[in-house]
Parts: structure tokens; sequence; C-alpha cells
């Protein structure tokens, strides 16, 4: 038998979902196997891109939720210090005692915040959401490279969220060292409450994250290289998948990195290794574990953790560019421009990493340098603002939710976007770093502006993810208030730090200049209860639609072109019934010649000419 | 599969879609680009230990710390048994290219499995020297926080860097041991092709490459 085969040397190497030549052609079976799928299989450990993607987006709404939370939190103690709130104590116990929160509980909720979000909302339950539910669909595939590392990639996901939940119920509690994690900080057990057990669940939790991207991005990536569809040319492809695939390639080339670096910290904290330890007195002793160097960790993390921040917003990118250009039923404008510039902005992302350390004693030549380079993404940034505004221009808009909220997030890049210059001049950032101006500029060009990316594309992609239509006026209310509510929550901070309020502090009443911004703090508070009143309104709607939403009965309901609305209304495992519908033109033509729009599957008509080539 | 869906009719571009553009399958190219982001975790390790061999003005010389030789109790052979895992390292890349060679070639299930069961033995050679060697340098006193040749900084980045990079051969053993034995079983016959044997070969021939870089830090500058 085997010397049978020996003789086939052509023969098509092959796998149940794919099958492919040697040569490098796709082809299909003639029949796609059919497996039983029993409730396990379908809903938990399942293989199928569309599930997966479901299962990122309701973890990520769940830490959405749970780091939302916590934010309030923290804000009662800034804008109401001093107030005791009984409930707190009740809640939280010694961490609340006589209801205010203590410093210690104070610093593990605003870094659980910041690492809930960042990285479990903003970058697994964005990408991992969007990336598998819209990656396959959009490229013609019948599902991702490899449905079982897709699978893992989620339980991954899940497990490094078990672990960082388990941190919150701990006897010393969660990490308390800032998102960053910045040692000694947090390499030391000694060095605080949190840095005891809570830091190496971090860590741990961590680690696991980045396993699960690296087995997502994978996939990402070898599926949009390698399983478009006939006819999908890379200048065909929506700009989802562009962003989501210049999202993975940067993630897999940064989180390696903060993987070494998480080890280190590990090691330095179990092992008594000394990587970024050095001259450490602690209660007036002087430790044993000494030649090592602190600002070493700030470039390994920031060489991650500048790309991570273009890894939350690319993907919101490729969103808005979808939505605006379907509501605005006009033509991506410059749909190469905003290619090229993803790329450009992912190139620079690379080499900007030092404008985080300004201040850290950085060699002041070394300092221009990346005060110009940093100053470069300002570039490509405004070709894209530029050209969501030539689309939006004279368009015939339909202001869905996920309009609204796409316009919203240009809004916000915007202004997120002019105080990043300020902070890009090294002399500038001097008196900025570490006060609340930074806080005001990450929250609104990433934070925010991400989070309505991220609405944005559940409240377009509802209808295929589960058959029906939220409830838009519930979506209307949502986006003004989120809209409004985000600005008045985060514009006034840039005043604050302006005259330099400190970022990361407890209380304010231990500095009398600031005492002036009591009011301030209060109504920031207050507006930013009213905001996560509006994400409960967004929870519920979520909900009810998925059992009583409207339903949706035509395959096409926003009319139109890319190819995920060609599938049933809820596509099965496999995605397309027959053939794999095969591609002619980009998904941007709309109101052209006179039809309000052209599907990508339909070939060009005689003498139709090209918007784009 | 009908003859007439073999033809493609024109192909005047690899990016038109319905293609592979690199020609290769969508697995091997998941392996290099897993390979690409591991070589990121490696280069992260090695800037640190970069950063701190030159903020220190006295460093231990390799010569000093690395000159026994198992079962040589009085003699002193400075880098030869490093020269001996390095040098059983290599050959398990090339018995680990005729394993791939004889898969893709011949499709021979005899003949890859002998030359991927040396190259598993090429591994565990290569496994227990290390754990050999840092058996002894441990019992001499360098560990993760003291080493008396000197920094102690180079006791504790080469416990981490080599047993990083002796992970990966471990793991490589065993996905290597794992292949072995489904090549004996005839699936790759079965599956009509050897591609599985040539992606494990990818990533350790890049174990192989990592160690250049991990012996080049620690046993030469
Ligand atoms: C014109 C473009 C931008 C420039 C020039 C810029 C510049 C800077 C600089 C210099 C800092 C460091 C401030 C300090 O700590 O003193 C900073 C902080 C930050 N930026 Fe931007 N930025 C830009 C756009 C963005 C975008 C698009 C995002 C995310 C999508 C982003 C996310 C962040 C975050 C998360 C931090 C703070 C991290 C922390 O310290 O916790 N920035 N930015
Ligand atoms: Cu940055």
């Amino acid at each position: 038998m085997a010397h049978e085969m020996q003789t086939a040397v052509s023969s098509p190497v092959t796998d149940h979902v794919h099958f492919q030549t040697v040569e490098g052609e796709i082809r299909e079976p003639e029949h796609i196997p059919h497996h039983k799928e029993n409730f396990v299989t379908k809903y938990i450990f399942s293989q199928d891109h569309k599930t997966i993607g479901k299962q990122f987006l309701f973890t990520g709404m769940f830490w959405a939720f749970v780091g939302g939370l916590l934010s309030l939190i923290f804000r009662l103690q800034l804008g109401y210090p001093g107030q005791s709130f009984p409930i707190l104590e009740t809640l939280f116990g010694k961490w609340a005692a006589g209801g205010i929160i203590t410093p210690e509980f104070y610093y593990k909720l605003v870094t659980m915040h910041g690492t809930l979000l960042v990285f479990f909302v903003l970058t697994a339950g964005l990408s991992g959401t969007f990336a598998n539910l819209l990656i396959p669909l959009q490229c013609g595939a019948r599902d991702m490279a490899s449905p079982f590392l897709n699978m893992l990639s989620y339980w991954f996901f899940f497990a490094a969220s078990v672990v960082m939940l388990i941190s919150f119920f701990i006897p010393d509690g969660a990490a308390d060292g800032g998102w960053t994690f910045y040692p000694p900080l947090n390499g030391l057990r000694e060095a605080s409450i949190g840095s005891r057990a809570g830091a190496d669940y971090w860590l741990i939790g961590m680690a696991l994250f980045i396993i699960s991207s690296l087995l997502g991005g994978l996939n990402y990536i070898t599926t949009v290289l390698n399983l478009r569809t006939k006819g999908m040319s890379m200048n065909r492809l929506p700009l989802t998948v562009w962003a989501l695939l210049i999202t993975a390639i940067l993630g897999l080339i940064s989180f390696p990195v903060l993987l070494g670096a998480a080890i280190l910290v590990l090691f330095d904290r179990n092992l008594g290794t000394s990587f970024f330890l050095d001259e450490i007195f602690i209660g007036g002793r002087h430790l044993d574990q000494m030649g090592g160097n602190a600002i070493l960790y700030q470039h390994l993390f920031w060489f991650l953790g500048h790309p991570e921040v273009y890894i939350i917003i690319l993907p919101a990118f490729g969103l808005v560019s979808e939505i605006i250009a379907n509501n605005a039923r006009k033509p991506i404008f410059g749909y190469r421009a905003m290619v090229l510039s993803m790329l450009a902005i992912a190139i620079l992302a690379f080499v900007v990493w030092a404008h985080h350390m300004f201040v850290t004693g950085l060699n002041p030549f070394v300092a221009s340098v990346f005060v110009f380079l940093t100053l470069l993404v300002a570039v490509p940034s405004a070709v894209k603002v530029f050209n969501w505004l030539a689309t939006l221009w004279q368009g015939n808009i339909r202001f869905t939710p996920a309009m609204l909220f796409a316009i919203g997030f240009v809004s916000l890049f915007i202004s997120g976007g002019l105080t990043g210059i300020f902070l890009g001049n090294s002399a500038l950032d001097i008196p900025l770093h570490d006060t609340y101006f930074v806080v005001a500029h990450f929250h609104i060009v990433m934070g925010v502006s991400a989070f309505f990316g991220m609405v944005a594309g559940v409240y377009h992609w509802f209808p295929k993810m589960f058959g029906r239509y939220m409830n838009h006026t519930l979506g209307y209310v949502h986006f003004w208030i989120t809209l409004v509510g985000a600005y008045l929550v985060f514009w006034p901070m840039h005043y604050m730090g302006l005259i330099g309020l400190p970022r990361r502090v407890w209380s304010l009443d231990a500095y009398q200049n600031f005492s002036m911004y009591g009011d301030m703090n209060r109504f920031m508070t207050d507006a930013a209860m009213l905001v996560f009143f509006a994400q409960i309104l967004f929870i519920l709607n979520f909900v009810y639609s998925i059992f009583w939403g409207r339903k949706v009965t035509v395959k096409n309901p926003w009319q139109s072109n890319s190819l995920e609305w060609t599938t049933e209304i809820v596509p099965g495992h496999g995605n397309w019934k027959g053939p794999i519908p095969t591609v002619y033109r980009w998904p941007y033509d709309y109101s052209k010649n006179g039809d309000d729009f052209i599907p990508q599957t339909e070939p060009y008509r005689p003498g139709e000419e090209k918007l784009h080539h | 599969m009908t003859e007439s869906s073999l033809t493609m009719s024109v192909k005047p571009n690899v990016w038109q879609g319905g293609f592979s553009p690199f020609r290769i399958s969508w697995g091997k190219l998941m392996m290099w680009y897993f390979l690409v982001g591991d070589s990121f975790s490696f280069g992260a390790f090695l800037i640190t230990y970069g950063a701190l061999r030159f903020s220190y003005e006295s460093w231990p010389l390799p010569t000093e710390v690395f000159k026994s030789f198992p079962f040589l109790e009085n003699v002193e052979v400075p880098l030869g048994f490093v020269s001996f895992m390095t040098f059983t390292l290599i050959m398990s890349s090339v018995t680990m290219v005729l394993a791939v060679h004889y898969g893709n070639a011949e499709r021979n299930r005899y003949k890859v499995a002998k030359w991927l069961a040396w190259t598993i033995v090429g591994g565990l050679i290569f496994l227990s020297s290390q754990a050999w060697e840092w058996t002894h340098l441990i019992t001499h006193g360098m560990t993760m926080k003291h080493n008396p040749f000197g920094a102690p900084a180079f006791g504790w980045l080469f416990f981490t860097i080599t047993g990083f990079h002796g992970f990966h051969v471990f793991t490589g053993v065993i996905i290597n041991i794992i292949i072995l034995i489904n090549v004996l079983r005839g699936v790759y016959d079965r599956r009509g092709s050897y591609e599985m044997v040539e992606k494990v070969g990818l990533y350790w021939h890049f174990v192989d490459l990592v160690w250049v870089f991990v012996f080049m830090a620690f046993y030469l500058l």
C-alpha cells in the first residue's frame, strides 16, 4: 500500500477544512465532510470561527463591565475624597474600612482597570471578536487556517481570565504596580501588598494571554495570506481585513518581547535573580539583589507597549472605515492611502517606544531622534482622518447607531491625537509626563476611541452574529450619553494635567494647589457614573436582542458589498452552503452609475470603469 | 475532484486569491511566522544580556568558566565540552535535513524514521550534556544568585538563557518523537505528504540557529 502511495507525488496536501496543493493552488473537495456536532463541540469547544468570535466578545464584555466598575470605585475616591460610602465597606471589608477605600486598594483598582481594559477588552475582546468573525467571512474562506489552534487561542484567553479573576480573591489581593508593571515595585515581593502573590498571578495571567494572542495572530495572518477566495486580491480586501492583518503582525513581533520581560520579572521575584534590580533599600536594609537595570525593563515593556496601543486602535480603524463607507453610501476615499498609512503606522510603531521614557534620563540626543520619529506618526494618522472626513463629505448618510459610533470615533481620535503631539515633544513632556494630561491623552485617543470602534462593530455585525437587530432607539441613547459623557470625563483632565496634577495619586488633599479642582473632580466622577449607566443600557440591549430582537429577514440588511453578507442570514459551519463565491471587484463600489451598491461578487459590466485598480 | 478543476485557466498573479502567494501551505507559513515571533523573545533575552554585559567593568572569562569535561578529572579543556555540544546539535540538524529530504523526495518511511531517530538522539545528547554542564557549574557554586567566577549577572543570565534554549530543544525532541511515531505508523504515507516532517524540521533548524547566538554570547564574547 505504502509503495503505491509513493508514486503519487503531486497529489494534494489535505486536511479537513481546506484543500491545498503543494504548488499553492487552493481547491475544495466535492463533498465537504460534515461532522456531527453536539452541544459541547458546537458551543463550548467549538472550532467554528464565528462561535469563537462570540466567545471572545462575551468574555471581553464581561471584562469591560468589571474593568469599568473598578474605575467607578476609584473615581468615587477621587471625586469624593474623605467621604464615607458604607456600601464599599460591606462589599470590600478591610480594603474599604470605614467606607473609604485604602490607598493599597486604590492602586489595585487602577492597576487592574488598566490591565483588563488594555489587554482583555481592547486587545482580546476587540481583535479576538472581529478577526475571528470577519477574516474568514470577508476573505471568502470556510474557516481559519487552523480551527484547532484558533479554539486553543480562546481557551488560553479563558485561562488567563480565570487567573486574573482569582487574583482578586486571594488574601493579599490583586497586583497594584500599574498596568505597565515596572520593577522594582513589581519585581520585589516586599515592595507592596499587591507585589506579593497578586503580582505572580498577574505575570502568569499575562503569559497565558500572550500565548492566546500569538495563537490567534498566527491564524489571522496565514488565513489572510493563504485562504482568500478566487479574485480576492490583496487590494480588493475590505479595510477591516487589512487592519486585522497588520494588527496580527504587530502582535506577533511585539508580544514575545513582553513574554520575555514577564519571565525575567518572575525570576527576579521568585528565583533571586536581579535582572531589573539594583541598589535597593527596603526598611533601611540593603538588598542582596544587585547588578540589574530597571530602565531595561521599560525598554522591553515599551517595545511591546507602544505597538500595543496600535494593536488596539488598528482594528477600530478597519471597522470604522468599513462602517463609514457603507453608511455614507460612498466609496472609501483613498483606499490605497488607507492601507499605506496603516502600514506606515505599523512600522513607525516599532521605533518610537522611548517617547514613554523621556524622563528616565534618556540621552537628549537619543530623545530628539525619538521626538522626530514620534511626530512622524502624525502624518499617516492625519491621512486617515482626512480620508474618513472625505468619505463622509457629501455622503448620503444613514445614521445607524454603528455609523454614529464610527463618526464619534473619528472625533475622539482627532481630539486625542492632537494631545499626542504635545507629549511627543520631549521638552513639553518633561512637565506633562505622569500627569493627568497623559491620562486624558490616552483615554481619548485609545481607550474611548477603540471602545467606540468596537461598539460600532457590534451594532453593525450583530445581524450577522445573531440573525437579529439591536434596538436602534436604545442605541441612539447609548451613543449620545457615551459621547458627551466621555468628553465630560476626560476633557477636564487636560487642564488638570497642564497645571501638574500627578496621575496615580490616591488623595489630592496632600497638594494645596490642586484643591481648586475638587468640584471638577466630583463632576467628572458623576459623568463617569452616567457613562457607565449607559453601558448597562447597551448590555441590556445586547442580551435582549440576542433572544428577542427584531429578526433579520434579508441576507444583506445594510446593502453592503463585502462577502460576509452573501452567506445565509446565520451561516453554519463552513460559511457558504454552495461553493465559495468568486470576487470580481473591490468592496467599495457604492453609488456607482446609478447603482446604490454593487457587491464584490458581481463581475464588471461591459464598459464599466474601474474606480480603483 | 474532477480533472477540469485541476487546471486553473490563467494565473496572472499569485496574489489574486485562490492561491497561496508563497506557494506553501498555511501550515508551513504558520511555522515560519511562529519562528519570527519566537526569535523576538530570544531577542529580548539576548538584548538583556547585552545591556547588562556592557554595563559591567569586568566579566568572567569563558575559558575559565567552561573548561571541564566529563570523566576527565584533572584535565583542562577550555571550551572543549561546549564545542562537542555544538557539534552534536549541528549534526542533528544535518540528520534532520536528511529526514526531510527522504520524506519529500522519496516518501521513504524507513529512511525518514531512521534519520529522525538520529536527530532525536542528537537532541538527547545535547540535553544531557547541558544537564551535566549545569550540574557541574552548580556544584562549583554558580547559581542564580552567586558566581565564583566573577559577576553574578553572568550566572543568572547563563542559566536563564541557556535554560530557555534548552527548553526549546526539549520541546523539539518531544515533537520529533511524536512525529517519529506518526511516521512509523504510516500516517504521512496515508496523507500522501511528509510536510509535517518538514515543519518540525524548520523548528529544529531554528533552535539550532538560536544556539549559535547563545553560544556566541556566553562562550565566545
Ligand atoms: C499623533 C500620535 C501620537 C503621539 C505623538 C503620541 C505620543 C505619546 C507620548 C509622547 C506619550 C507619553 C506621555 C508620557 O507618559 O509622558 C503617550 C502616551 C500614551 N499614548 Fe500616545 N501618542 C499618539 C497617539 C496615540 C494613539 C493612537 C494611541 C492609542 C491608540 C496612544 C496611546 C497612548 C497610551 C496608552 C499612552 C500612555 C501609557 C501610559 O503611560 O500608561 N497614543 N503618547
Ligand atoms: Cu507610545
